[in-house]
């Protein structure tokens, strides 16, 4: 190969960087841009309600990544955000955009918890986890496939199918839990059996307290294998192909209407195993309204990962250090600010991201010729 | 000082007329700008590119008050920019536009609706839950007391104008309840509707049915009786010559020719469009194959009483028959829109079939999937690369396996190593450049794009070839080399179906050569029988076919 790739005589090479190093540019170049355009209206805002941006900052860092229990509830919140994140890039690369993460994530919590609450206790993690996982992300796919068969046999747009199916599933949910299976007094459902996650506390005693758990690892290897379908199996050059040009991948014999109930359904499978982080990892039970924000906020999160796994893990937990962090300096300044400093990101990534890469281009066209 | 300027901008603004007027023959020029010294439109020398790509090279036009003009050209020619930049919608690079004599370079849209220009849209930009009156009145609406809509004057201003002007159309009727000839009706009512006497109409008969072509003639004629300018956009021969005065045609973004419809021809016509440019390959025939293939039966391509229908329910494709031989290739002609494209698709499975069966070497496919055809031994160069060919922001690597995925892949996991091989040797054999498999195919030139579909089609294993406009958009190297490969696959003993609008290349390449009209092949004739001016006549239909 390193013989035939070998310039052949005659040929003029171009002088412009080699491919992997223009991928990496337009990769990382306009959402750091974006970054620093929400840096500085933090800045603005910070200084509109009379504080110091530094302290305001420094504050924010201390609380989140300067001691271990901040840094667990930081892990900890981007564990859910990396699944819901996952969920909608995933669907967004096939050219699906998937609201429905909210429902997704509630149902696979529930069935990660019915599950748990079936097995006898005896059952041992080695078993009880890959069960409760099964469940939760086939909660979730089924959930997902709805929108996807819905879309595929009639034209349905599934934007509004899955907001709709976010109404309905979290209605059915809360009459489950409220109706059947709560615990009196609350809206949650009694602890599981079997299924536990060990915390990181359980590993390493000084994350004690935090509510960080093995879902994190989970969501890593989640990540791992999605960026293998997307990038390495023909599932994923087909779903990317749908995605960028359906009207190519038509041509190229790709069955169009098979990659989209595929990437909903799967979207789906991806967000509800998102409900183990809560419901394995954390109180045990299934707790109604314990998804509320998480599902909407991995659309945000696929948006600032840039669609890419790995983006998408970086992006969980930026979004979940500005919510830890907004506990930090509540002091400060409200920690609404927050929140409106995640809007800010989300609106700077989504207007600087494509003013960017178009700048980078023409600024590569403009040195190769 | 201001005066001696623009005195200098009129001489070069002459130069450049004049160089346009080395690319034809003087006869072609009676220029009518002596004797009418104040022509509707004047363009001269408009430059406008878009990046890379030259969309008008000193282009220019020139219409007199009170005539049909039609702007003719392939697709890609340049029209539509040149009208854009006339509608405001657009600033010229260079160059100058005059209206009634009036210098308006780069004015914008607002000044060139008050000036009377009124550009009717091939796509409809209508608002389907307003009534026509509504429609009509939008962004000038009457008001009583400045406030609310009076809806009574405005139909009645409609109703009016209808009666003036022939264009009948109830004031009342929703939008969405007409049919695509009363909507066009309704877009050309608003253009006059807000004063223009110079109407340029982008296509108006693509989507339009024969009677209610009819009725837009008799519009358009009555408007010019009125004393209106009209400038008609089209690539449909019959149409100019059915109703224009004078002819401009465009080729390559260039103004070729400017001519009187009554000392022209349509043969004359075509071959201007055409262009004697890249026709390197003129003149040239293909020799029969030494050796002809076996004629085994049922081997190749058989297309029986195929019939599709478009999207209006109109059939763009009716009752064709033919079948390409093994070692044969069957050229289409035809100017374009006349059911070529819905022919390949329907053949290569992205377009449904109403009616009719298509067989690849004996085996029926009508229904069957895009990747069960290629199975079933179709390859297929797509006539739109952009949009089907090619996946522009995969690498040319990744592309040269579209539709090759499952050869390319074990388990469900596609496997780089032998992608990358692949690719490097397509990449040699046809030259691609540059030489890097790991390239966004957008970053590619247009000519190297068409070599990655090219090299992708040809070089897998296949026993019928689908070439649609095969060297559209790339140079006359690249060209001379596709032509090279087809040849290469045909003597190979593949069966070519190859649709061009270039008629030099179907000329030069093809066994046999059918012409398409109106979804009906008009003719299918042996390549030694044909000439252009023979093939002209069937692909404007004023000769009816012999073919079924």
């Amino acid at each position: 190969m390193t013989a035939s790739s070998a310039p052949i005589p005659g040929q003029k090479f171009s002088s412009a960087p080699p491919p992997w190093r223009e991928h990496a540019e337009e990769a990382l170049i306009p959402p750091l841009v974006a970054l620093l355009v929400a840096l500085i209206c933090g800045d603005l805002l910070i200084l509109s309600y009379g504080q110091s941006p530094a302290a305001v900052y420094r504050l924010l860092l201390e609380g989140t990544w300067g001691n271990a229990y901040g840094f667990g509830q930081v892990l900890y919140k981007a564990t859910t955000l990396a699944f819901t994140g996952l969920a909608v890039s995933f669907g967004l690369r096939a050219g699906l955009f998937n609201i429905g993460g909210e429902s997704q994530l509630a149902a696979g919590g529930f069935a990660a918890a019915l599950t748990g609450l079936v097995l006898p206790a005896a059952t041992p993690l080695a078993l009880a986890l890959p069960l409760c996982m099964l469940a939760a992300g086939l909660a979730g796919g089924v959930v997902g496939s709805v929108p996807a068969y819905l879309k595929t046999r009639f034209g349905a747009h599934e934007v509004i199918v899955t907001i709709m199916l976010n109404f309905i599933v979290l209605a059915l949910l809360n009459w489950f839990i409220a109706g059947h299976l709560h615990v009196p007094e609350t809206l949650h459902t009694p602890e599981i059996h079997a299924g536990v996650l060990p915390r990181l506390s359980d590993i390493n005693p000084t994350f004690h307290g935090s509510a960080a758990n093995l879902a994190l690892v989970v969501a890593i290897l989640v990540a791992v294998v999605v960026w293998f379908y997307l990038f390495r199996a023909r599932g994923g050059y087909d779903l990317r192909a749908v995605g960028l040009q359906p009207d190519a991948a038509e041509y190229g014999g790709i069955s169009v209407r098979r990659v989209w109930l595929r990437a909903l359904t799967l979207s789906g499978v991806i967000a509800g195993m998102g409900g183990i982080n809560y419901v394995l990892g954390y109180k045990h039970y299934y707790e109604d309204g314990f998804a509320s924000g998480a599902g909407f906020l991995g659309i945000a999160v696929a948006l600032v990962g840039r669609n890419h796994p790995f983006g998408v893990l970086l992006a969980a937990f930026f979004f979940a250090t500005l919510s830890q962090g907004g506990l930090a300096i509540h002091a400060f300044v409200p920690k609404q600010m927050m929140d409106v400093l995640q809007g800010v990101v989300i609106i700077a990534v989504a207007m600087a991201v494509p003013e960017v890469t178009r700048i980078l281009r023409s600024a590569r066209r403009r040195s190769d010729a | 000082m201001r005066e001696r300027e623009e005195g200098s901008g009129k001489r070069e603004a002459g130069r450049a007329e004049a160089e346009d007027l080395g690319l034809s023959s003087a006869s072609q020029f009676p220029l009518p700008a002596s004797r009418f010294p104040l022509p509707a439109i004047r363009m001269v020398g408009i430059d406008k590119s878009f990046g890379a790509i030259q969309a008008n090279r000193g282009a220019s036009l020139e219409v007199l008050p009170g005539e049909i003009h039609a702007l003719v050209g392939e697709n890609g020619a340049g029209k539509s920019t040149l009208m854009r930049v006339l509608g405001g919608l657009m600033k010229p690079d260079a160059g100058k536009v005059e209206v009634n004599g009036r210098d308006v370079t780069g004015w914008s849209t607002n000044d060139a609706i008050a000036a009377g220009i009124g550009i009717v849209h091939q796509h409809f930009m209508l608002v389907p839950t307003l009534t026509v009156a509504e429609n009509l009145v939008l962004g000038c609406e009457p008001k009583t007391r400045g406030i609310v809509l009076d809806y009574d004057q405005a139909a009645q201003d409609v109703r009016q104008l209808s009666s003036e002007t022939g264009l009948v159309i109830e004031p009342e009727r929703l939008i969405s309840d007409l049919s695509v000839g009363e909507a066009q009706r309704v877009e050309i009512l608003k253009v006059l509707f807000r004063g223009a006497r110079i109407l340029v109409l982008d296509e108006p008969t693509a989507v339009l049915s024969p009677p209610e072509v009819r009725e837009l003639w008799t519009v358009l004629r009555r408007l010019r009786e009125k004393g209106d300018t009209i400038v008609l956009i089209t690539h449909r021969l019959d149409e100019v010559v059915d109703l224009s005065d004078t002819i401009t045609v465009m080729r390559a973004g260039q103004t070729v020719a400017r001519i009187k419809t009554s000392e022209t021809t349509p043969a004359e016509i075509a071959r201007l469009m055409v262009g004697r440019e890249v026709s390197l390959s003129a003149g040239k025939r293909v020799q029969p194959l030494g050796r002809p293939i076996p004629a085994e039966p049922g081997r190749g391509l058989t297309v029986q009483n195929l019939s599709i229908v478009g999207s209006r329910g109109i059939r763009v494709v009716d009752d064709v028959s033919f079948n390409v031989k093994p070692g044969e290739i069957l050229g289409i002609a035809g100017v374009e829109g006349n059911g070529q494209t819905e022919l390949i698709e329907a053949i290569a499975g992205l377009r449904p079939v109403a009616k009719g069966q298509i067989l690849i070497d004996g085996v029926e496919i009508t229904r069957r999937s895009v990747a069960n055809r290629h199975d079933a031994g179709l390859s297929h160069i797509p006539e739109d690369r952009h949009r089907r060919g090619l996946i522009m922001e995969y690498t040319v690597g990744d592309n040269l396996i579209l539709g090759l995925q499952k050869h390319f892949s074990k388990n469900g996991i596609i496997d780089g190593g032998r992608v990358m091989e692949h690719a490097i040797e397509e990449i040699s054999t046809f030259d691609i450049r540059p030489p890097n498999p790991l390239l966004a195919a957008r970053t590619l030139s247009g000519g190297n794009q068409q070599k990655v579909v090219v090299a992708r089609e040809m070089g897998r294993t296949f026993s019928v070839l689908l070439a649609s406009q095969p060297t559209r958009g790339v140079d006359v190297g690249a060209i001379e080399f596709i032509h090279q490969e087809l040849l290469a696959a045909r003597a190979e003993g593949k069966a070519i179906l190859l649709v061009s609008a270039e008629l030099n290349e179907v000329l030069a390449l093809s066994d046999r050569i059918a012409v398409m009209y109106r979804g009906k092949l008009a003719v299918v004739m042996p390549t030694a029988d044909a000439t252009e001016e023979k093939l002209g006549e069937y692909m404007i239909g004023t000769k009816k076919g012999n073919a079924a």
